[in-house]
């Protein structure tokens, strides 16, 4: 043991410091102090980013320009809603969030005899997440289920909607297989994740462990390309099997996991 | 049975006990979506004043979720001790309330009490309390546990080092771990959870932890947040488990939901001792709870959700675990909506868990679509250490890159240690100085990242690093 009382000798050269060794981790590592104080850009940094993270959850979803844009991807849509009147309500009541508005659920009807899949866009925790990545992730996997020859539905813009509005969504369409795109909660270091969550036989009251779910979709995430070939792997055997979630057999390797109360 | 309020001429009702608790807790948004919240404060505090003047024994006779359908209910019950309960025995709610906050309830008058208090009656005692009741009254009742440092010691904060990585690469939690330690992070324990739950994984990173310890002789321990059932596994492999994680809640079902039950970490509990690891009298159990955990789960028996919190920790109490913390701010404003109630709740969460013997601590946290901010979490960690919480949890510039919520940052230990005047553990205090991360004073010596020559040796298990 040596003298604690005398003064710190300096670290010899060619010892890194951890600043030197940030790239291993997105972790907000060696930010300096003083006293016990953040560095002021470091403390304000933080700040811009709660403050992004803030606006992705209370920005509204624009579904006119999701609409219009998928529009020019050559998608049909129709524009839903679920029970909840508004945003402090959505945080407050995600049963709300799951259940479609009763006049919404007749825009859903006459549509066709039912599909093998429906795409449903709702803004979730991040309308940011949504206006950035949900019609590319939606064109790519309507472009790989026409190819596939699956029938596709119009694509659902859902307003203050939850994971599970897809279910009564999927149910009034009658699609085999709805896929659920959706602004997941936004962390400090990304608040643009959009999260996709893809359920066999939709129907109000499903549990969580019947869907599968891909997140993480964002520019320096998961790429919307990539994101989309996982999505048309699990329709695959979701259709094959005719079911999904927990007792899906897959051959890739385990999927990230969902958390429960947490991405939707 | 029901209970009854006369104020003005206007009679409230309450038509059984769990409603009648139900009613008298402070707001919160999860009791407001499960509907069991009162109509609005004067409800409310007919509800309480109706509750301060139960007896406290009637939580005894009258059981808010049946033993014969819950074994939480059946632990409760079996474990009541009448002999330490004698004391406060012919007390209601109201006058239990003025003893806790007495002279006469010293640290020995409820330690020794600690067995016969249900977590029903805490949890009863906590609604009629203000902060700063659950701060004095908590302040009064320090838990010390053992590993290879002394965590809750009066005066004193421990801080779990939490070096997640999104997909627990070793060096990511490596270097985390590493920026943890040089603010002086990780007495009460340096805990991973981990991204998957796989067993090589698990494995992999509880084999990663111990070689940081050992390589930098740190007085502390580690720690993988799998489930319980991987850290059984991982131990009939041999793998250097000091402490074994679990997530409990207040019901059967609930901890059903979690997959475990109490024979399940009566079998982790025992196998981790046989590891013969900790030290004599030491404890190797890590616990983490919630408010909301047991609604979120559709098993809370209409039960408020702070006293189905209480209930938690009985289970928790059963294994005399080394750390149990809530994660007060984690689960989401359906829970929790604001800072006020954040700050609420994990105040509580610390009174209810000390009086009942546990080594508490907290998660002080937010989530991004709470309405709750770095500020909360400032008021929380000062009040927390005014109430002498065993430890809180901090994590690089309070952002956790794998859980994607905010705890606090390593940072506020320093606060806590410069400001509060509350030094970490003192094995691991003594280990600071001699590395030099900190001066004779306890301060930090440098901010700038240098590695001191003693943790220097820890870069070599870095990749291309090797020496």
């Amino acid at each position: 043991m040596s003298d604690p009382t005398e003064p710190a000798k300096p670290a010899h050269a060619g010892t890194p410091t951890l600043r030197d060794l940030r790239g291993l981790t997105q972790a907000r590592i060696a930010l300096g102090a003083h006293g016990a104080g953040l560095p002021t850009g470091a403390a304000l940094a933080f700040g811009l980013d709660h403050a992004r993270a803030r606006e992705a959850v209370w920005t509204p979803l624009d579904a006119a320009a999701i609409r219009a844009a998928l529009r020019a991807q050559g998608l049909e849509s129709v524009e839903v809603r679920s029970t909840v009147s508004d945003r402090t309500e959505y945080l407050r009541r995600p049963d709300r969030g799951r259940s479609l508005a009763p006049e919404s659920a007749t825009v859903l009807d006459g549509h066709g005899p039912g599909f093998d899949v429906a795409i449903v866009i709702a803004d979730g925790l991040s309308a940011t997440a949504v206006a950035l990545n949900a019609v590319p992730a939606a064109a790519a996997l309507a472009a790989r289920v026409r190819r596939a020859g699956w029938s596709l539905a119009p694509v659902v813009v859902a307003s203050q909607g939850r994971v599970a509005i897809g279910d009564p969504i999927g149910a009034r369409l009658g699609a085999r297989c709805v896929v659920v795109l959706i602004g997941e909660r936004p962390g400090l270091s990304a608040s643009d994740s959009l999260g996709c969550y893809v359920t066999f036989g939709p129907e109000p009251g499903l549990p969580d462990s019947r869907r599968n779910c891909i997140s993480n979709i964002r520019e320096g995430g998961l790429s919307v390309e990539a994101a989309a070939g996982q999505m048309e792997a699990l329709l695959r055997a979701m259709l094959a099997q005719g079911t999904s979630g927990v007792a899906l057999r897959r051959g890739d390797p385990a999927e990230p996991k969902a958390l429960p109360d947490a991405r939707d | 049975m029901a209970y009854a309020t006369t104020i003005e001429g206007t009679r409230f009702t309450f038509p059984d006990l769990r409603r009648l608790l139900a009613k008298a807790t402070p707001e919160r948004s999860g009791d407001q979506l499960a509907g069991l919240c009162a109509d609005g404060p004067v409800e409310r505090l007919a509800a309480q004043i109706a509750l301060a003047d139960l007896p406290l024994k009637t939580f005894l006779a009258e059981e808010l979720i049946p033993s014969e359908e819950d074994e939480v209910s059946d632990l409760i019950a079996r474990r009541h001790d009448a002999a330490a309960f004698a004391p406060v025995s012919s007390l209601t709610v109201g006058a239990f309330r003025e003893w806790l906050l007495s002279p006469a309830a010293d640290a020995r008058a409820l330690a020794t009490l600690s067995p016969g208090l249900t977590p029903e009656m805490v949890a009863a005692v906590s609604k009629i309390c203000r902060l700063q009741d659950l701060v004095a009254v908590a302040a009064k009742r320090p838990v010390v546990t053992r590993f290879r440092s002394t965590i809750g010691l009066p005066g004193r904060l421990a801080t779990r080092n939490q070096p997640n990585h999104p997909t627990d690469s070793s060096e990511g939690i490596l270097i985390s771990a590493l920026d943890g330690l040089l603010m002086g992070s990780g007495d009460a324990v340096i805990g991973v959870n981990p991204a998957t739950d796989s067993l090589p994984d698990y494995i992999r990173i509880v084999e990663l932890l111990e070689t940081l310890r050992l390589r930098l002789d740190v007085p502390t321990q580690h720690c993988c947040l799998g489930h319980v059932t991987v850290a059984i596994e991982a131990m009939a492999k041999g793998a250097p488990v000091d402490l074994v994680f679990q997530s409990v809640a207040g019901s059967q079902k609930a901890n059903a939901g979690f997959g475990v039950d109490l024979a399940v970490l009566r079998e982790a509990s025992e196998a981790a001792r046989a590891l013969g690891r900790c030290p004599a009298g030491g404890q190797v159990m890590y616990f983490e709870t919630g408010q909301g955990s047991a609604l979120s789960a559709d098993a809370h028996w209409g039960v408020d959700q702070q006293t189905m919190e209480a209930r938690a920790y009985a289970v928790a109490r059963e294994f005399d675990p080394l750390l149990v913390n809530t994660v007060v701010g984690f689960i989401g404003p359906e829970y929790l909506y604001n800072g006020k109630q954040i700050i609420r709740a994990g105040l509580e969460d610390h009174f209810c868990g000390k009086l009942l013997g546990l080594p508490m601590g907290v998660d002080v946290c937010y989530t991004n679509h709470a309405d709750a901010d770095g500020e909360d979490m400032d008021a929380l960690l000062t009040l927390l250490c005014a109430a002498g919480v065993n430890f809180v949890i901090t994590v690089p510039g309070a952002d956790d890159v794998m859980l994607n919520y905010q705890s606090l940052s390593h940072h506020d230990a320093v606060f806590a240690r410069e400001t509060l005047g509350r030094p970490p553990a003192p094995e691991f205090e003594a280990w600071l100085r001699d590395v030099r991360i900190t001066d004779a004073q306890g301060r930090l010596t440098s901010a700038t990242g240098e590695l001191p020559p003693a943790l220097a040796a820890a870069t070599r298990l870095l990749p291309g690093r090797a020496a």
